[in-house]
């Protein structure tokens, strides 16, 4: 019980200094926007088998923008000289990382529910009877990018080149998650039946289980000076 | 007596290195025959597929020192984490370069996105990104940092390779299993420059990290000598 209001503490003080200036998730929502229209002129939308590219259009806006807000996660801390404050939290770094983590989680999903929203429109999606297994994909897939996101996003804050960083770091290991979201979406929209995609499910699933753990182990050694 | 003795260990594990690649070679282009169908280009194979195992090899030592490292703290587990993964990369380089130039000839492509050749590029990206990371850190979170990313990235090669074999399942298999079904001779070379591969990279290993660890007693002396300037 005491874990887990702590552990509310660091995510309600992530939610209240964004709702204060609400800088990360606009800049999130209107750069994922304006990575659809680039895409819609890149690929000339809307005519012939458009349809195909929708899933990896989708997926790359919501990483671009994702690793966008991600990146603050911790580079914000540093900047303002509050991640001591934050590494001195009485709690174990597990509580901390999870903490950052779930915050991340919200911040990302919120973009990635406006992604899709401004896509039914712009691509004339119709989303509403994939609903359930779109979400459920989102969301592994989102828990995935914010699990991998956030340790990277605390390594990469010590360094000088933070954003390039996180880039180098983060799309190497994202590899499977990126792949299995793709292709579970495009499954999902060619309107197969949710069984179609159980095997890329579980694949997201083991690999946020995975980094998880990993997280779990290490984030002790990563916030060690 | 314990230097003298480490260094009589590192000159005959490289003395039989070299004997061993010269075994390797001729045993490459004399004792093994040349392949039926695939012609003299087949010969790459004999340095592409120890390649490959030595760079996940080095890869693997990497995941294992890093883990030590984390568990007992002595940076001399964090020198031969970089060093190996160093090694790795090498090693990881020349399979994507040998790769290619096989598969130009017998496939007609320079590459194709089959699981193996893609995990071995995402492994190379990985490691890569390992090293930016070595040189973007502060001195004091170097160790702890590389130590956390060389476990993370070594965990994901199976996911990886698991995603895209089912991302690729539609698409014909292109490489075949040929370990099996070899001619003896072929079979004898491979067993061969696979032990040579592996010499080699104990005395790079070896040379590597005394190479490391002399450059950090190095900077160390002369930080100590500036304090002494300094101080006079």
């Amino acid at each position: 019980m005491d874990f887990v209001q702590k552990l509310w503490a660091i995510v309600w003080k992530d939610l209240t200094s964004e709702l204060r200036s609400k800088e990360m998730i606009l800049s999130m929502c209107l750069f994922s926007f304006l990575v659809l229209i680039i895409f819609s002129f890149a690929f000339e939308m809307g005519f012939g088998d458009s349809k195909k590219i929708i899933p990896g259009i989708l997926w790359v806006s919501f990483i671009f923008s994702g690793l966008m807000g991600v990146g603050r996660s911790f580079g914000l801390e540093r900047d303002r000289g509050t991640i001591q404050g934050l590494f001195l939290c009485p709690m174990s770094p597990w509580g901390i990382y999870l903490g950052k983590m779930i915050g991340t989680f919200v911040f990302t999903m919120i973009m990635v529910i406006f992604t899709v929203s401004i896509s039914t429109i712009l691509f004339n999606l119709n989303v509403l009877p994939f609903l359930v297994p779109l979400g459920l994909i989102i969301f592994l897939g989102t828990l995935g990018f914010s699990t991998v996101g956030t340790i990277f996003s605390a390594i990469s804050a010590t360094t000088r080149t933070r954003d390039v960083m996180l880039s180098i770091l983060f799309f190497p290991v994202s590899v499977p998650m990126i792949i299995a979201s793709v292709k579970a979406t495009g499954t999902v929209l060619d309107g197969k039946p949710i069984q179609a995609i159980f095997s890329w499910l579980n694949i997201l699933a083991a690999f946020d289980l995975v980094f998880l753990l990993l997280a779990y182990l290490t984030f002790g050694f990563i916030i060690e000076e | 007596m314990m230097v003298t003795h480490k260094k009589f260990i590192t000159e005959t594990i490289q003395f039989i290195t070299v004997f061993m690649m010269l075994a390797a070679l001729y045993a490459i282009f004399f004792y093994a025959p040349v392949e039926k169908t695939m012609g003299i280009v087949q010969k790459i194979f004999y340095i592409h597929v120890p390649s490959a195992f030595l760079a996940f090899f080095a890869f693997l030592i990497t995941f294992v020192t890093s883990i030590i490292y984390l568990y007992k703290k002595d940076y001399k587990w964090d020198v031969i984490a970089a060093c190996s993964a160093e090694i790795g990369v090498v090693f990881c380089t020349i399979v994507l370069i040998t790769g290619p130039i096989w598969a130009k000839p017998v496939w007609n492509v320079w590459w194709t996105w089959d699981p193996r050749l893609t995990t071995t590029l995402i492994l190379w990206f990985t490691y890569i990104a390992y090293f930016m990371l070595r040189g973007a850190v502060r001195e004091n979170q170097r160790a702890n940092l590389s130590a956390v990313f060389g476990i993370i990235g070594f965990v994901n090669v199976p996911i990886t390779f698991l995603a895209i074999r089912l991302w690729r399942t539609i698409h014909p298999v292109v490489i075949t299993t040929k370990g099996l079904n070899m001619v003896p001779p072929m079979k004898h070379t491979l067993i061969l420059t696979f032990i040579a591969f592996l010499f080699l990279f104990l005395t790079l290993l070896l040379c590597r990290t005394r190479l490391e660890n002399i450059r950090i007693d190095t900077e160390k002396m002369r930080a100590l000598a500036e304090d002494r300037f300094d101080q006079e």
